[in-house]
């Protein structure tokens, strides 16, 4: 047995003690599928024999790529993602199709057409979303290495409701290209790992302009990341205030404020900032998004490829088709697409939201250009939920993105790490860089997770 | 009468398919006619995850076009989808451009039938994709698609209502389709699809406000664009005048039936939902790139019509036979050079009465009748070596073959008889055998010359230099007379 085939059994191995514990992160796994890929992996590279599981919405060669819908239920697509390839050139293979909320629309897999998965702190509770599947692989062990896609906080949502980091990079620094698309003008693929290092390493890998993409920046791969600095002297941390509200969750708030001490401790100068217009990002994100979604998924009309329900006219085919093969949620969303894109409503809604998007993004680069490096937030309002706690309220799940779609909305990049716990649940702390600042603020999170582990908190 | 109290209002809007050898935001071929789906990939299918890519010779082309028809070029245009589920539009959106197009605020030059030559407005040109292909009339029951059109690029040509009857609207697709031809663009094909006309029309009272217009699809010939808008045009004058009123619909063109009507409510009134195409960033082009595409555009055919005519002596209409296309008006000046200062109008003739004549659409010449070739013959029929009728039968000859001009004439047996003594042998024939008419033209019946040419060419068989003969007879008969 190779090397290669080896690391295949043992992921598998890995893939299938996860599975047992009822967890449900895997849409599609098969042991044969891995040995299949590594009988032709390159042998050295970065990521040689890893298994890296992705999220159901990015296409591979041996896997379908369902996005958790019935209506492309089996679909199984012809061509490779630009990041597979890259994570199949960097020595990969991928270890299977992980659980996700419906084309990417949720924040907790519960609006998965083929059941949730399940958090591994508590399987009561969800593990977030809409990218949870590939939180739990990694959360639970079954890989090292994940990769999850974000709209509006999709990767670091269940990363920090997981215990495990997660990144959104700088929008134009991984190819869309092979990612099923949600709102393109917001969607990136993210990454997760048990520490910020393998994170880092995973968008190293698959990072760098695509022609496929006309979308992404011209830049080249970003380098791997270095070791953890001992210190953030001369660094300037921003506190803003918007994300850190009255009513936020005491259990985050205490997490978020030993984070911000060790942050000092190593040196930096924690300032309070203010991101005014802050409060406009969760209905600036619920136009433009399901705007972007209301055309995006037109394409599922049951003519070429997925479901289909027959009906006596093309019109009653469109119709059937999609009422039955989107889920309510992602029906909800077409919806409020289709209404705020709508001769009439244009002006009122797409052209304000992005009048505010605008808004949002110069908050951002007014507090980095005032000399601030990064900045700290919580990355949600509270731990992980329980099943069935917001289905009932659309608003409500919402909310559990509101510190999250900011940096969607601006294209900045983004991540979350482990800060601490609450009752047994992990707590995310997220940073924010400016724009193309990845290096500076995954070297911030290295340092702040060094300081973390040595106080045990997070184990 | 109706003709004189109403005016005509119309506009265009125009859809041309750009000469790229591939798609507009993927790699495929725009090859046409292939076997149906063939040249699809996972953009021009819309399979999920794929995206588009921008065809910088498509834009090249685009921007060509703009320039030439007097257009500004925006340094920022911005994509954008109009959203509408068609079968054949596989990502339930086209990518267009919509309020920041590549192109505004331009003219064409056109020649009106009846107002004369008139500048028409272009209000934008605009780039977008193409959608597939329904075939509703191939299985019993079924729509067949072909996406092989799925994301071919068009530009969109929009005109101002500046055109006042049907015929202007016909003489403004001629001047469009010769200059978009001229430079490469397009090949305005519209049988194969490569040009595609809409039409709004409204009737008034000449210095009333606009009447309320009316759509016209599915126009498949410029001909047909003259019947159509002649049909709507009446229609809605004796509606109008019936005391009814125009209602602004989108109307279909049946040309076996030759009648215009309203299409199925279902097949118009889309509410398109344009947005800013998220996949693209906006197309922004360097001044410098566009100066050089505006500087490098070759002359046009107005230009070069009216060049023609001052500086080889042409009429308008000599002019506008070898402007007609740009492969016409190069062949005919590579001509002028090489018969010399001067020649433009020998050329002229030529190029009109023996070159065009063996073109079968009366624009593709011959490829063995190159500017050279024709010399050679020009050469021959300078130099009384072969008479302009045999020059015709030479240029027959080379059409089909690689053979020179000069051994052409040898083969064929039309190389003149120059030689004095030959002449003057059957000039005395002639005389001697026609002592009536030799009196008659003693006694002053000049004319008969052309008698007694006839006569002598016949004896020649044909071959003598009639030039030569005139001279000998001319002197002989002279010589008769002292």
């Amino acid at each position: 047995m190779t090397d290669a085939s080896a690391a295949a059994r043992a992921t598998a191995a890995r893939v299938k003690a996860c599975e047992d514990r009822g967890l449900h992160a895997f849409y599609e796994w098969s042991e044969e599928a891995m040995l299949a890929q590594v009988a032709h992996a390159h042998g050295d590279g970065p990521l040689a024999g890893q298994g890296v599981a992705i999220k159901a919405n990015i296409a591979d060669a041996h896997h379908a790529t369902s996005c958790g819908s019935r209506i492309l239920e089996g679909w199984r697509s012809p061509f490779e993602a630009t990041a597979v390839r890259r994570l199949r050139q960097a020595g990969a293979f991928i270890a299977g199709k992980t659980v996700c909320d419906e084309f990417a629309m949720g924040s907790s897999t519960e609006h998965s057409a083929f059941g949730p998965a399940r958090n591994p702190f508590d399987r009561e509770r969800v593990p977030g979303g809409s990218s949870g599947g590939s939180a739990v692989a990694v959360a639970a062990g079954a890989v090292d290495f994940a990769l999850g896609s974000e709209t509006g906080g999709s990767v670091r949502q269940p990363a920090a409701f997981c215990g495990v980091v997660g990144i959104k990079p700088t929008y134009g620094r991984v190819s869309r290209y092979g990612l099923v698309a949600f709102g393109s003008s917001l969607d990136q693929i993210g990454m997760f790992g048990r520490d910020v290092r393998s994170a880092a390493l995973l968008l190293s890998a698959v990072s760098g302009r695509d022609e496929r993409d006309a979308t992404t920046l011209d830049r080249v791969p970003l380098p791997e990341p270095g070791p953890a600095p001992t210190s953030l002297k001369g660094t300037v941390i921003g506190r803003p205030r918007e994300y850190f509200p009255d009513g936020l969750h005491p259990g985050v708030r205490a997490a978020c404020d030993r984070a911000l001490a060790r942050l000092r401790d190593l040196g930096a100068e924690v300032r309070d900032v203010s991101l005014p217009h802050t409060r406009y990002a969760i209905p600036t994100y619920y136009i433009i998004a399901p705007a972007e979604a209301s055309s995006n998924l037109a394409r599922y009309d049951g003519v070429r490829y997925g479901a289909r329900q027959d009906a006596p006219d093309v019109r009653a085919l469109f119709r059937q088709t999609r009422g039955h093969g989107f889920g309510a949620e992602v029906r909800r969303r077409i919806l409020l697409g289709t209404y705020v894109l709508s001769a009439g409503y244009y002006d009122a809604y797409y052209r304000s939201a992005q009048r505010a998007r605008a808004r949002i993004a110069k908050d951002f680069a007014d507090v980095f250009a005032s000399g601030v490096h990064a900045l700290f937030t919580p990355t949600t309002p509270t731990p992980a939920f329980r099943f069935g706690e917001n289905t009932a309220d659309p608003l409500a799940m919402y909310l559990a993105d509101i510190f999250t779609a900011t940096a969607n909305l601006a294209l900045i990049p983004a991540l979350s790490l482990p800060i601490g716990r609450d009752g047994g649940l992990p707590i995310g702390g997220q940073l924010l860089g400016p724009h193309e600042g990845e290096q500076t603020m995954i070297r911030v999170a290295q340092a702040l997770e060094a300081a973390t582990e040595a106080t045990a908190e997070v184990r | 009468m109706s003709g004189a109290v109403w005016e005509t209002v119309i506009g265009l809007e125009v859809h041309v398919q750009l000469l790229t050898r591939t798609k507009m935001f993927c790699a495929c071929s725009t090859t046409y006619g292939d076997p149906p789906n063939t040249n699809v990939c996972p953009v021009c299918l819309g399979l999920p995850g794929a995206l588009p890519v921008p065809n910088a010779e498509a834009v090249r082309l685009a921007v060509r076009a703009a320039f030439a028809l007097g257009c500004t070029v925006n340094e920022r245009s911005v994509f954008a989808r109009k959203n509408y589920f068609y079968p054949d539009l596989p990502k339930g959106y086209q990518i267009s451009q919509y309020d920041e197009p590549l192109a505004t605020g331009g003219s064409l030059e056109i020649v009106s039938p009846e107002r004369g030559v008139l500048t028409v407005g272009i209000t934008r040109l605009h780039l977008e994709e193409d959608a597939g292909k329904s075939f509703h009339d191939r299985f019993p029951g079924l729509t067949a698609v072909d996406l092989n059109r799925s994301g071919v690029p068009l530009i969109e040509i929009v005109s101002e209502p500046d055109l006042r009857s049907p015929a202007e609207a016909r003489a403004y697709l001629t001047a469009l389709k010769q200059v978009l031809r001229w430079l490469g663009v397009s090949d305005c094909n519209m049988e194969e699809g490569s040009l595609r006309v809409d039409a709004n029309l409204s009737v008034r009272r000449p210095g009333a406000p606009l009447g309320t217009r009316t759509e016209v699809k599915n126009m498949n010939s410029f001909s047909g664009v003259e019947r159509a808008l002649t049909f709507e045009r009446g229609r809605q004058i004796a509606l109008v005048e019936g005391g009814g009123a125009v209602e602004q619909r989108t109307m279909t063109f049946d040309a076996a039936k030759g009648e215009v009507r309203p299409m199925r409510s279902k097949e118009e009134s889309h509410d398109y939902r344009y947005f800013p195409e998220p996949d693209l960033p906006p197309l922004v082009l360097r001044p410098a790139w566009l100066a050089n595409e505006q500087l490098s555009l070759p002359e046009l055919p107005a230009a070069r019509r009216l060049r023609f005519e001052q500086q080889y002596g042409l009429s308008t209409v000599e002019a506008s036979v070898v402007a007609a296309t740009a492969a016409v008006a190069d062949h005919y000046e590579a001509l002028v050079v090489l018969l010399g200062d001067g020649a433009g109008k020998e050329a002229w003739n030529w190029e009109a009465n023996d070159v065009l004549t063996h073109s079968e659409d009366g624009e593709a010449i011959p490829p063995r009748l190159t500017p050279a070739r024709i010399a050679e013959v020009v050469a021959l029929v300078r130099g009384n070596t072969v008479s302009r009728q045999a020059a015709k039968k030479i240029l027959a000859e080379m059409v089909a073959g690689d053979e020179g001009a000069s051994a052409i004439a040898q083969r064929l047996g039309l190389v003149q008889v120059q030689d004095a003594g030959a002449i003057e042998q059957w000039v005395r024939e002639v005389i001697e055998a026609s002592p009536a008419e030799v009196a008659r033209y003693r006694g002053g019946e000049t004319k008969l010359l052309g008698f007694f040419t006839g006569q002598v060419m016949k004896r020649s068989k044909g071959k003598a230099d009639p030039k030569a003969v005139n001279v000998a007879l001319t002197s002989a008969l002279k010589g008769l007379r002292a």
